[in-house]
């Protein structure tokens, strides 16, 4: 394999991969599932590819980033792209994002009834 | 084929197809408290790490000049997860408590469940400043005592809750991070804490 700036740790590698930019689509929580809609092509990205292959299941977020071993930003920007050509879909968290929202208890007993399962 | 092996990613474990929803739990603490092995103790896979970036300007990478022309601030932590059932996953968030770390708080936690604080009785100052972020984030939690067998002074959690200054409400409780059992116990008393806690608003109109 071509060893990319991105696999090198050089400094500048964020910069590459995305291309300069730096929006990250705040739609992408650490924990939203991420699932691949259709198969790699030959001259995609090679970071878009192996989003691809890896979401073949439901993926994370921040499981996509450990395995591609880049930031979180860098990431959601990738994946904005993907969901931008209609690549993936994107199973967001039920749990809002704001305070006044909190989980129900309903919600809540589902978590306990699987904990204590374990 | 054996290059073409290496390249795929080292034995994964997919979730579900059925899997729709991510719950995040953080578990916050000084350095060497115990995060990582109280992950690992409960995690279906092997802990695994991942980093945030930020600049000092707030934003993810600089548009105009490149990274290398800002101050960038890395914040890394580890994290495992727990299938509940095939339609819920659960994300437990190794993070440490030290001061860069909050800045990034919202971008990453916003939106858990709620935190435990794992404390380690030989140095209880790491977790005053943890306890007070979460409480300015207004992040439910429970802290969580990992005692360590060569701690020769053996608090009692009654000590231990005054000298953390912490309110009665708040959960308090002894782990050991290494039992998976035990780390189940403390994922249980921080959900059922929070269960509690929703009755409560749920029942007031
Ligand atoms: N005796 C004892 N040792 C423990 C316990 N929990 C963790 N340890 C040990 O303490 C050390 C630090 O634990 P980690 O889980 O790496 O702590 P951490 O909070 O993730 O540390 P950092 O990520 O470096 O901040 C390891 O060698 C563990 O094996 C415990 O309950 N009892
Ligand atoms: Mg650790």
């Amino acid at each position: 394999m071509i060893r990319r700036p991105v696999d090198t740790g050089d400094p500048d590698r964020l910069y590459t991969v995305t291309g300069g930019r730096s929006r990250a689509d705040d739609a992408f929580d650490l924990v939203t599932l991420v699932v691949s809609e259709c198969e790699p092509t030959a001259g995609m990205q090679s970071e878009h590819t192996r989003i691809l292959d890896l979401c073949r299941h439901p993926t994370a977020v921040v499981e996509i980033a450990a395995e591609l071993k880049l930031p979180i930003t860098v990431v959601r920007i990738l994946l904005g792209d993907l969901l931008a050509m209609g690549n993936i879909t994107a199973r967001h968290p039920r749990a809002a994002r704001s305070i006044a929202s909190l989980p129900d208890s309903a919600l809540l007993q589902e978590v306990l009834h699987g904990l204590r399962h374990l | 084929m054996g290059s073409a092996i290496s390249e795929l990613p080292s034995q994964r474990t997919p979730l579900a197809d059925a899997a729709e929803t991510g719950l995040k739990i953080v578990i916050v603490g000084g350095f060497g408290v115990g995060k990582t092995t109280l992950v690992r103790s409960v995690s279906e896979i092997r802990p695994l790490n991942t980093e945030e970036v930020m600049t000092q300007a707030g934003v993810g990478v600089d548009e105009t000049s490149g990274v290398a022309a800002k101050t960038t601030t890395t914040v890394a932590f580890d994290f495992g997860r727990i299938s509940l059932n095939d339609r819920m996953v659960l994300y437990l968030f190794g993070a440490p408590g030290q001061k860069r770390f909050w800045f990034l708080w919202d971008r990453l936690f916003s939106g858990t469940l709620g935190a435990v604080v794992l404390v380690d009785t030989r140095r209880m100052d790491d977790s005053w400043y943890a306890i007070d972020r979460l409480e300015h984030h207004k992040t439910p939690f429970v802290v969580a005592v990992n005692r360590f067998d060569n701690d020769p002074s053996r608090h009692s959690l009654d000590e231990i809750r005054q000298a953390l200054a912490l309110p009665e409400h708040v959960p308090l409780i002894d782990c050991d991070a290494r039992v998976r059992s035990s780390g189940k116990d403390v994922l249980i008393t921080l959900v059922n804490h929070l269960y509690e806690q929703a009755k409560a608003r749920e029942m007031t109109p």
